[in-house]
């Protein structure tokens, strides 16, 4: 492999990996936030006991998004150096912004919540938590004004061979931003409910502290739904959008090699021949147009096929090839579209659940289900994400910038390579141990009844006890 | 004053704070070894700055973000060119970080005993790569008309920088030790203090060592001869006032001459650099300066707009902080960590 091949292999890997921690502590924070808001206002110890519990599930999963996210900041000068210089004046800023306004935010605050239990006054203590939440969702605001210039440039123009800003609102209000940013955060939020929800029904399954944790589910479910069908809206309306500003990708996504009549159909799954160009079969959706809507909001409308497309880029931007590896982007959209669909499916039912107030009667192979489900956001996630990055190849900033030109002249394969071994044994490393404690916290389950570990050492509990 | 040398200074303190406020808990860390007696006194010293860590390393993060955002040559140059040491480096960073969260978490000694090697090695390494990259960007690397730096094994490690990487570690460690003296209580503070004066004298050796050498292998004194001399001696004084209220146990007042000491150190180098940012030893022409390898004014204006507006809160909430734990941490105290 080339260098070019392994900065992407890293870059994957490294990315890849961030984003399995980034959107469960959005997730969870929120939460915990919620769990501690109610405890301050019902005064209920229950609350605050949930909200103690999943903030340790929190703060370790924390503790790894933080480090690896350090990473981040760093790969693009290292891996990515020609990248930085040529965007720097652009793509630098939102990252700068980030780091000053969400990073000190998080890290404060958090040091504040974690330790100021029994120095803090309550509504402070909250407080704290509250602006973790905000600073978590800023830094996904500013990491996305980031990656939406590179989906789609503005604001900028080419002068001194390199692109500069000229319109910092441009930037911050660019199209894609305003369909990427809630979509992602959508599914953050989705993503922690279902981990909730998820950890809910290993406790009901095994019958542990049940009245704590229908409360935290019945919480959890209706965030879930409410994000599941925010994820299915925002996605729809990114599609649409992606249909014109990067009509290449959505045709990669489709499968569609040759535009398509005025009624285009929808294709579930299709046998994609990249090397003739065709599909060799397309199982269609019996409604008609639908590919049509699904673009432009109306069962009419033909969708632009790749090969007109790469005619139409080779005589805009020169010889080249234009289209995406077709089968990683045609499938990770549909790993994504399909993982939300389940998603709404048991977010629903166990909405229902909750109304009815029959959340301790649910059928078994429900709560089997939603253990398993814990893992379908994550799928959807690293997905979603393949499909944007990889159906934007070759380009890095779309239309200005390809791929092979961003990465480091000066660093060797070699180089790439040992940062690659190293960071993948580290980073199995701390999967594991991670793993290993979200396990042992899971069964230690709250308050800490079953080994009383911990004695009770802060003064709302003495506060609590007083009262009552 | 220009936007960019702008930037440049404030690039300058955002690595001054850095090494002012992660400096001292790198040394707490490295006390965690140096210092502490048994698990107890450890989890002392690690929870004497729990709260703080992170927020301390969100300054180099921001350093580096204002760096890509205000200087991207400088960005990209200097990480694609120190490519291995900063491997190494967010290895350091990375196993020190999760041990800090982990270690408390199993009951176990061989657990604990491997969260602390990580804490002890994550916070050498750091100070002392830092150390390394700085010392030679003054030196000069082999920065290439396009600004690619080709650096070879030697042009990293040698001499100078070895040393360099050194006083920095030495300079955290007795930081360090004067926080811990700062905020911990009975046996761990005074031995803190004690320890904190015995290692002044190797300090003392290495930065006059240091300072011999920077005249030899670099151009600093040449070009900002008066400028650095007068804080040399003003950080001389510091170190002797350092020493002075030690001896008397007035630790406040020690540690900020400690932390005098780091930030005009920290100082003198960016002092030294400017106009340039990093040195080139193919020639001067090559050197990255604060002018070609700044962003443009539209850029640099948004950012100075933003970054001015949001200082002062950052600043206010982070002072605040430091005043919720000020209270000192003794063997009763409940322990996060
Ligand atoms: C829980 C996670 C999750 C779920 C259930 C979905 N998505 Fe998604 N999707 C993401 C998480 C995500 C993501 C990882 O957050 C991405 C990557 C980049 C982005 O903006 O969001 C993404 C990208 C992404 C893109 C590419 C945007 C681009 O390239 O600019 C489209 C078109 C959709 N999504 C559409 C959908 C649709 C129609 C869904 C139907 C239910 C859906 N997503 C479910
Ligand atoms: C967190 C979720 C993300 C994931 C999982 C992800 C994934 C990927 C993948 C798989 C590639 C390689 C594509 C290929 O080479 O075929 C890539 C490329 C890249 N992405 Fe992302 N990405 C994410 C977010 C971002 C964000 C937020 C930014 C910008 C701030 C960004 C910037 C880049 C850059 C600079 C490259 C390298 C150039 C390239 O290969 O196109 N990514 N990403
Ligand atoms: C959509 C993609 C991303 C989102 C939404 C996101 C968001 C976040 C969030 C919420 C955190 C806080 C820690 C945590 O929650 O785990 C974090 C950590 C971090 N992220 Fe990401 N991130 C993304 C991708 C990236 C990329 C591509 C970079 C590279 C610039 C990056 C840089 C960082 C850094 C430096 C940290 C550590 C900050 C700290 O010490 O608190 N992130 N990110």
């Amino acid at each position: 492999m080339d260098v070019v091949e392994l900065a992407r292999l890293q870059y994957a890997l490294t990315t890849i990996y961030h984003f399995f921690f980034v959107p469960v502590s959005i997730g969870l924070v929120l939460f915990v936030a919620l769990m501690e808001t109610m405890y301050v206002v019902k005064k209920d110890e229950k609350y605050k006991k949930m909200a103690k519990f999943w903030g340790k599930l929190f703060l370790i999963n924390f503790a790894v998004g933080v480090v690896t996210g350090i990473l981040q900041e760093f790969q693009f000068g290292m891996n990515w150096s020609d990248y930085s210089r040529f965007v720097g004046d652009v793509f630098g800023a939102p990252l700068a912004i980030e780091a000053l306004f969400a990073f000190f935010l998080e890290s404060t605050f958090i040091g504040l919540w974690i330790f100021g239990w029994d120095r803090l006054s309550k509504k402070l203590h909250l407080a704290c938590i509250w602006l973790v939440v905000v600073g978590t969702t800023l830094s996904a605001f500013w990491i996305l004004t980031a990656n939406s210039f590179m989906q789609e440039p503005v604001g900028f123009s080419v002068q001194n061979g390199r692109a500069e800003m000229n319109d910092f609102f441009a930037l911050i209000s660019n199209p894609q931003l305003m369909s990427e940013f809630p979509h992602t955060v959508f599914g953050a939020y989705l993503t922690g409910a279902f981990l909730v929800a998820g950890i809910c029904a290993v406790k009901m399954l095994g019958k542990k502290d049940v009245h704590l944790f229908k409360v935290s589910f019945n919480i959890a479910i209706v965030i879930g739904l409410i994000s599941s069908l925010g994820v299915a809206f925002s996605g729809h309306s990114q599609a649409k959008h992606l249909v014109q500003s990067q009509p290449m990708k959505m045709a990669a996504a489709e499968g569609i090699w040759e535009t398509t009549p005025e009624k285009a159909p929808w294709a579930i799954i299709s046998g994609i021949d990249t090397n003739g160009q065709s599909n060799s079969f397309e199982i269609n959706m019996p409604i008609p147009g639908l590919l049509s809507y699904l673009s432009y909001g109306q069962f009419t409308g033909s969708v632009t096929g790749m090969k007109e497309l790469q005619a139409q880029y080779e005589q805009q931007y020169g010889e080249g090839d234009y289209i995406p590896p077709v089968k990683t982007t045609f499938w990770s959209f549909r790993i994504m579209v399909a993982s939300g669909g389940l998603l709404i499916l048991l977010s629903l039912y166990g909405t229902y659940l909750a109304l009815r107030r029959k959340v301790e009667q649910a059928p078994k192979w429900y709560w089997h289900a939603m253990k398993w489900a814990i893992a379908l956001p994550f799928i959807a996630n690293t997905s979603g994400w393949i499909m944007t990055e990889v159906g934007r190849q070759p380009w890095t900033v779309f239309g200005l910038m390809t791929t092979a030109d961003s990465v480091s002249p000066n660093v060797s394969a070699g180089s790439v390579l040992f940062s690659i071994i190293t960071f993948t044994a580290v980073y199995t490393l701390l999967g594991g141990v991670m793993a290993y404690l979200f396990v042992k916290e899971i069964k230690h389950g709250p308050g800490g009844e079953q080994e009383g570990l911990e004695q009770p050492h802060d003064p709302f509990e003495k506060e609590v006890a007083h009262v009552s | 004053m220009s936007l960019s040398e702008l930037w440049f200074i404030l690039v300058a303190v955002l690595f001054i704070g850095f090494f002012f406020l992660e400096g001292f808990d790198f040394g707490v860390g490295m006390a965690t070894r140096l210092l502490a007696k048994n698990d107890s006194e450890k989890r002392m010293l690690i929870n004497s700055i729990g709260p703080f860590w992170d927020g301390n390393e969100v300054w180099l993060l921001t350093a580096g973000g204002a760096m890509f955002a205000a200087f991207p040559n400088w960005y990209a140059t200097l990480f694609s060119g120190f490519y291995i040491p900063l491997v190494v480096l967010l290895l350091a960073l990375i196993a020190r970080g999760v041990a800090f969260e982990f270690r408390g978490k199993v009951g176990s000694d061989g657990w604990r005993k491997a969260w602390d090697i990580s804490i002890f090695l994550g916070s050498f390494l750091p100070p002392f790569l830092l150390g390394v990259v700085f010392a030679t960007l003054m030196k000069g690397m082999p920065i290439d008309a396009d600004m690619q730096m080709h650096a070879g094994f030697f042009d990293v490690v040698n001499v100078y920088s070895v040393v360099a990487g050194l006083t920095v570690v030495c300079l955290c460690v007795v930081h360090g030790l004067m926080f811990a003296a700062l905020r911990t209580e009975g046996s761990l503070r005074l031995r803190a203090r004690e320890m904190a004066r015995k290692w002044l004298i190797p300090l003392a050796a290495l930065l006059v060592i240091l300072a011999g050498l920077t005249f030899v292998s670099t151009d600093a004194f040449q070009s900002r001869g008066v400028i650095l001399a007068i804080m040399a001696v003003v950080g001389a004084a510091a170190f002797v006032l350092a020493g002075y209220f030690m001896k008397r146990g007035r630790e406040g007042w020690a540690f900020g001459m400690t932390g005098s000491v780091i930030v005009l150190a920290v100082a003198a180098v960016f002092v030294a650099l400017f106009p340039r940012v990093m040195v080139s030893s193919l020639g001067s022409a090559f050197d990255l300066t604060v002018y070609n390898s700044a962003s443009g004014n539209y850029s640099l204006k948004v950012m100075t707009i933003v970054s001015l507006a949001l200082l002062p809160f950052v600043l206010a909430y982070q002072i605040w902080s430091y005043f919720v734990f000020h209270k000192r941490i003794h063997e009763k105290t409940h322990l996060e960590y």
